[in-house]
């Protein structure tokens, strides 16, 4: 039998330190329900979403219970709409409501896929998908969003992101009165992984299989207490507990997944390695650098700090999957780490900052809420800077921004639940990067593309 | 198919009775027991075989849930997978 000291770290793992499995993801194709009418297009979205999907909340809910560990999300990801829109036509809305009711049908919290792939060129769809975005995130509930605008291979699509730009505007302005929940809901992307479980960017990418499942862990309270055991530890050590700590997280992602797939009847895709915060106290990546030795996230030391936490959970998670894969790093995002909150609020981490982290990490700025007047031309140039990082850089990144309409720097913005709560956070607008947005084109690929 | 019961609390008269119980009740052989007092906590731990045909985890499950409400300590039942993953190579 297990030693007790073995079963004790799990228990206490689960039940102090808040870990958890925190996404069942299922991948489903929707290229097969393609057809020039979009109502009937919309019909076979729908039924093929409930008849894949119709016991993926039971069996998240069947696992859950025979293993002890809770499963926070059971959630769907679908092809990028656009492609439905190239063939059908019409008001790509109608395919949001369709994909809100099979959710709500289905039971699940978010689906996302609601989706264009544009870093190198618009295609057909394209064009009326993101002009649609703001209304189909404010028409719905379940719905997630995002657009890929740029990528190492083919470089950034300046006119994609001038029009992203002002569709996070629009998406505010139209949930203004429900604390603008539209932009929460939408990422932009550069270098977008097509297996990512985690919302809001998850979408099923084109060289997947018809239905996979996928999982995403958590736990940055387990490797925050596991470091506290450490006190006096240097940094070889700090990084040996971290890698152990992210292969047993990873292991427990490893196990829900496989089951999962194997009752579902679905292939198993991969395990997102991430550490995901949430604003419950002790779920914190901030903590955890706070835990390493800084007084506050964002204070210089911070970068270097997450670029070694970063490295640790992928070495010690890779060898516990088979397969890895979506953004497997640490993610930063704003008003979902209770960490984040508190240094934004005293005004110890801002965006530029925040900025620095994301070359080092798993995604990009996320979740920060900016002033409500901030110009859409502002935001084109957040999103700019940030997919150049992950263009040059061979990784992802992506903003969501959250514009807090009628909101200045100090307010905050409440969302609720998992999404959290966020200060409005300063941002440079003295000066306009207008003319630069106003260009258009495309900044050409870089010579990290060519690697044939 | 095997499941590791875990009781954790103050330490008290006829535990291990208790819990033998329910699993008896519900048809979980018990393979292994282990106990140790843990900072000042009772520990118990107990490997339970729950392949028996007439073994119900969920209605086991539940019967220990309401045994720790009212003997006061908390009870935990997980597969035995979750911890061979975790803690074996």
């Amino acid at each position: 039998m297990h030693t007790l000291g073995d079963i004790m770290e799990t228990i206490k793992m689960i039940q102090n330190e808040n870990l958890d499995i925190r996404t069942i993801t299922m991948g489903i194709s929707l290229l097969d329900c393609c057809d020039t009418d979009i109502d009937a297009s919309c019909r076979k979205v729908y039924d093929k979403l409930t008849r894949l999907a119709g016991n993926l909340v039971k069996t998240g809910e069947d696992i859950s219970a025979l293993y002890g560990i809770p499963i926070i999300n059971k959630r769907i990801a679908v092809t990028p709409i656009a492609m439905l829109c190239a063939v059908s036509g019409g008001d790509p809305v109608k395919y949001a409501k369709t994909l809100d009711r099979a959710a709500d049908t289905l039971g699940i919290n978010f689906i996302g896929g609601y989706s264009a792939l544009v870093q190198k060129g618009f295609s057909a769809g394209d064009r009326e998908l993101i002009a649609s975005i703001p209304e189909a995130l404010a028409t719905t509930e379940r719905v997630c969003s995002s657009v890929n605008i740029g990528s190492t291979k083919a470089g950034i699509n300046m006119d994609a992101v001038s029009l992203m730009g002002k569709a996070v505007v629009k998406a505010a302005e139209l949930t203004a009165d429900r604390n603008c929940i539209g932009p929460a809901k939408l990422v932009v992307f550069c270098n977008a992984p097509e297996d990512n479980p985690f919302m809001a960017g998850a979408f099923h990418g084109v060289g997947e299989a018809d239905c996979v499942i996928n999982v995403g862990v958590s736990g940055p309270g387990v490797v925050r207490a596991a470091l506290a055991k450490h006190p006096d530890a240097d940094l070889n050590e700090i990084a040996d507990v971290i890698k152990k700590t992210a292969f047993k997280i990873t292991r427990m992602g490893q196990l829900v997944g496989t089951e999962a797939s194997k009752r579902l009847g679905v292939p198993f895709g991969i395990v997102d390695l991430s550490l995901a915060p949430t604003p419950a106290v002790g779920d914190s990546v901030a903590h955890i650098l706070e835990e390493i030795g800084l007084e506050r996230c964002g204070i210089h030391g911070t970068t270097a700090c997450l670029a070694m936490l970063n490295d640790a959970v992928k070495k010690g998670g890779v060898m516990a999957s088979s397969n890895v894969g979506g953004l497997s790093g640490a993610f930063i995002p704003v008003s979902e780490d209770a960490g984040m909150i508190r240094a934004a609020r005293e005004g110890v981490l801002c965006l530029e900052k925040l900025e620095a982290m994301t070359s080092v990490c798993s995604v990009g700025l996320d979740m920060i809420v900016i002033p409500g007047d901030t110009p859409a031309d502002v935001i084109s140039a957040i999103i700019a800077d940030e997919a150049a990082i992950g263009m040059i850089n061979s990784k992802t990144t992506a903003v969501r921004v959250i514009p807090a309409i009628g909101k200045q720097i100090g307010d905050e913005l409440e969302f609720g639940g998992l999404l959290g709560s966020g200060p409005v956070m300063r941002i440079n607008t003295q000066q306009s990067p207008s003319k630069f947005i106003s260009r258009g084109g495309r900044i050409p690929a870089p010579i990290q593309a060519l690697k044939n | 198919m095997k499941a590791i019961i875990s009781v954790i609390g103050k330490d008290t008269f006829g535990i291990l009775a208790k819990v033998s119980a329910v699993c008896s009740e519900n048809r979980a052989n018990i393979s292994d027991v282990t106990q140790s007092i843990l900072q000042d906590m009772f520990v118990m731990v107990m490997l339970v075989d729950i392949s028996d045909e007439g073994c119900d985890f969920s209605h086991l499950r539940s019967d220990l849930g309401e045994l720790a409400d009212e003997i006061g300590m908390q009870i935990n039942i997980m597969h035995e997978d979750i911890f061979n993953s975790m803690h074996r190579i």
